[in-house]
């Protein structure tokens, strides 16, 4: 019966993410995007699609970087937008989307603590969506346990180390095994990322399939597949079916919260993309712009 | 997790209350049963004892007030999502307002029956069941529920009309030809609450109250 009380709190954020989805390049405007030369050129053909005068009001050069930055500023905002209209339960769930997001800045600065790099010089490479307010004192816990009940026992991500926290101290492998525990709501896309940063270390299948999340689509029978597969071809037949498919066909339902995730992710999509080609253009690399993962085919 | 199912506040209220319920009626009619005064249990003097008017102005009141919730309702789910499709696609704006007006009718419906059904409403001398007569309390009878068919019929078709007006905002944002084809939908939806206004009508039409 979600129908009959969806649209009460949610009725106009769905219909304005609904919008914002229709802004999403589509295939002819990837097309137009492959056939610039420049960057100037993308600059233009980007003003006529739903970005505008995104890049043109910058002052410094345009360089790949920097469209890449916009681009994360307009998500950022757009995003933002949604957040500061919801109430519970989606702003819980627009909650949770940005949890992800800290989990990977808090490893980062984790990693790059152990590195002894500079603070200060890694917060701006942290993603704005996962910012919170003791980001910076991160930096400084020595062990796992520190930095739990020093810092992160105030943020929300408190819930997600309490499992995690373990007597051992960091470092690197460690890290990354943390970031993989914590991501167990976010199973498909982690299992495919395991599996394909696992072929040039000495993780084996068996260690593999211990880091796989118990949770998602792809449980049980696409993870026993991809605990099998030795190269890239394999995980790519495994792959075919899914992540921006699932995407878009959230959207053909109404009155659920799935239309928000989705559109983020998209987006996101979209945003690699587009940087995808714009790094094509400068490196003068006509063979792979193509490369790019189309969203809405054949659309207009 | 059933345990903590019942943990929760809000079950332990409506379990508790439901207990109660059912064990007052449950006690109260084993003692009539054993003090045998079952006689008192007496549907046919509760149905001559209350006046006509008491039906008919229950009937009325359901006529108007039901019809209004369902178009109210049809009109919070449509008007949001026509809001919110807007803002990106702001030509949706006055095409979309057709759901709207198709959900409004359904309160017209309403508020035609309640006036209808309140005219036959006649003033009468009886006092006793013989002296009130049998087509009084058919009329009463018949004005409650010429009632609750024009009220329960509007309210599920605002709600009908809404979600798929709502449905139509949408997609219409998206692609400009589909909004026609989900008009056909909704005329469909409204088309019902114009057969509880006919029912309606033929319960009321044989009624006469007076002397």
């Amino acid at each position: 019966m979600a129908e009959l009380s969806f649209n009460v709190d949610h009725g106009y954020l769905e219909g304005l993410v609904r919008g914002m989805k229709a802004g999403i390049l589509t295939h002819t405007d990837y097309h137009n995007l492959a056939q610039c030369d420049t960057l100037e050129d993308m600059k233009l053909h980007l003003q006529s699609t739903s970005y505008g005068k995104l890049l043109s009001s910058s002052e410094a050069d345009l360089t790949v970087s920097l469209v890449d930055s916009k681009l994360r500023e307009s998500l950022v905002t757009e995003f933002s937008c949604l957040r500061s209209n919801a109430l519970p339960p989606l702003s819980a769930f627009l909650d949770y989307i940005t949890y992800s997001y800290m989990i990977d800045n808090v490893v980062m600065l984790i990693t790059g603590a152990l590195k002894q790099r500079d603070v200060a010089e890694l917060l701006p490479r942290c993603h704005p969506l996962g910012a919170f307010d003791q980001m910076a004192a991160v930096g400084i816990a020595r062990t796992p346990t520190e930095l739990y009940s020093a810092i992160l026992v105030d943020t929300p991500l408190a819930q997600f180390f309490q499992d995690a926290v373990s007597e051992s101290n960091l470092d690197e492998m460690e890290a990354e095994i943390l970031r993989n525990k914590l991501y167990k709501f976010e199973a498909d896309r982690r299992a495919f990322i395991i599996t394909v940063n696992s072929f040039g270390t000495d993780l084996s299948g068996g260690e593999r399939s211990e880091l796989y999340p118990s949770c998602g689509k792809l449980y049980p029978e696409g993870l026993r597949l991809l605990a099998k597969a030795e190269d890239h071809e394999q995980v790519k037949a495994v792959a075919d079916c899914y992540p921006v498919k699932l995407n878009t066909l959230a959207f053909l339902q109404q009155f659920h919260f799935g239309v928000f995730y989705s559109y983020i992710k998209l987006k996101e999509q979209e945003s690699r993309n587009i940087v995808w080609i714009a790094e094509c253009v400068t490196q003068r690399q006509k063979s792979k712009i193509n490369n790019y993962i189309p969203i809405f085919p054949g659309t207009s | 997790m059933l345990l903590e199912w019942m943990m929760n506040g809000h079950a332990i209220l409506y379990t508790g209350v439901t207990l109660a319920f059912w064990s007052t009626i449950l006690i109260v009619g084993i003692c009539y049963t054993i003090f045998d005064l079952g006689f008192r249990f007496d549907v046919a003097w509760f149905l001559t004892e209350t006046s006509p008017f008491m039906w008919a102005s229950l009937g009325i009141g359901l006529a108007i007030s039901l019809s209004v919730v369902g178009a109210a309702w049809g009109i919070y789910i449509t008007g949001s999502s026509i809001i919110g499709g807007g803002v990106k696609a702001p030509r949706i704006k006055t095409k979309n307002l057709v759901s709207i007006i198709f959900c409004e009718a359904v309160a017209i419906y309403g508020i035609i029956m309640a006036i209808v059904i309140s005219n036959m409403a006649e003033d009468f001398s009886g006092t006793t069941p013989e002296t009130i007569g049998a087509r009084n309390y058919q009329a009463g009878y018949s004005m409650f529920g010429a009632g609750l068919t024009v009220g329960f019929s509007n309210l599920f078709c605002g709600i009908c009309v809404g979600i798929v007006g709502s449905g139509a905002a949408l997609a219409d944002a998206q692609n400009a030809s589909l909004f026609v084809k989900i008009l056909i939908v909704e005329i469909f939806g409204s088309a019902i609450g114009l057969f509880g206004v006919i029912v309606a009508i033929l319960q009321t039409s044989k009624v006469k109250m007076g002397d």
